[in-house]
């Protein structure tokens, strides 16, 4: 079930190029690895891996902020946020 | 037999949510949708008896980061008329690595999978005495982080005069 999530949030990763759609694709995964975490704990008896649940949503909140923040920036100097258009930002 | 059936419900909630939104292609449905398959993935936490991750996968997620998107997404208008067709040898080629991930995630889990003993309750009061006692440390690091994360935030979006 996970698994699947999270393949479906990859799919849309390679599928879409809203950077927007990226990433909350990107949420999407990290959500399935978080399902994981919570069934290992189940599946063990501790819970441990649901304190670390706790920091990956933690550390999902600040990668939200800043990317929303960057796309924000980008989408003041070039009025669009296709990534594919975004060629001139490689190296 | 009941929870068995929810398990099911769940799923195919979440699973329906998670292909509509990367199908969709008006931004504001999809992200509907995600908050849907939040919903649905916070149901499996209560399944699993971690009800304190629930309540906060709900308040995080499908509250705060969601509000966040559909503020930034209603400050740059997106809509579906500006978000050109994805490319067609993307879609082949997509799914077949998807395939493959899938099918390679799925054996690991396949080959782990025992009788769930369910004798953790992840209550409020569990978690904060373990997170207390023995990751005090990430606690404050993730502190931290999120003081760098405003600040960033901060400083990109800066009105500065000299650079544009």
């Amino acid at each position: 079930m996970a698994c699947i999530l999270f393949g479906i949030g990859l799919l849309g990763l390679f599928i879409r190029r809203n950077a927007i759609m990226m990433l909350m694709c990107i949420e999407l995964m990290l959500n399935a690895v978080n399902l994981i975490f919570v069934s290992s704990s189940a599946l063990h008896g501790h819970l441990s891996s649901q304190i670390m649940v706790f920091f990956i949503m933690l550390v999902a909140a600040a990668e939200v902020a800043v990317g929303l923040a960057l796309f924000a920036a980008l989408f003041r100097s070039r009025n669009h946020i296709d990534v594919s258009d975004l060629e001139d930002l490689k190296w | 037999m009941s929870s068995l059936i929810a398990f099911w419900t769940l799923s195919f909630i979440a699973v329906a949510a998670a292909l509509s939104m990367i199908l969709n292609r008006n931004p504001i449905h999809s992200l509907l949708s995600l908050i849907v398959c939040f919903f649905s993935v916070a149901g499996h936490y209560l399944l699993l008896k971690a009800s304190f991750l629930a309540i906060v996968n709900i308040i995080v997620y499908a509250g705060a980061i969601m509000v966040l998107f559909l503020f930034v997404i209603m400050m740059m208008n997106l809509n579906e008329l500006n978000e050109k067709k994805p490319v067609k040898l993307f879609w082949g080629s997509a799914i077949v690595v998807t395939l493959v991930f899938i099918s390679l995630l799925a054996r690991i889990v396949w080959m782990t999978q025992t009788q769930l003993t369910h004798k953790v309750y992840g209550s409020a009061k569990a978690l904060g005495q373990l997170l207390f006692k023995y990751y005090v440390v990430p606690f404050e690091l993730s502190g931290v982080l999120f003081l760098a994360a405003i600040a960033g935030v901060i400083l990109l979006n800066k009105k500065d005069d000299h650079v544009s």
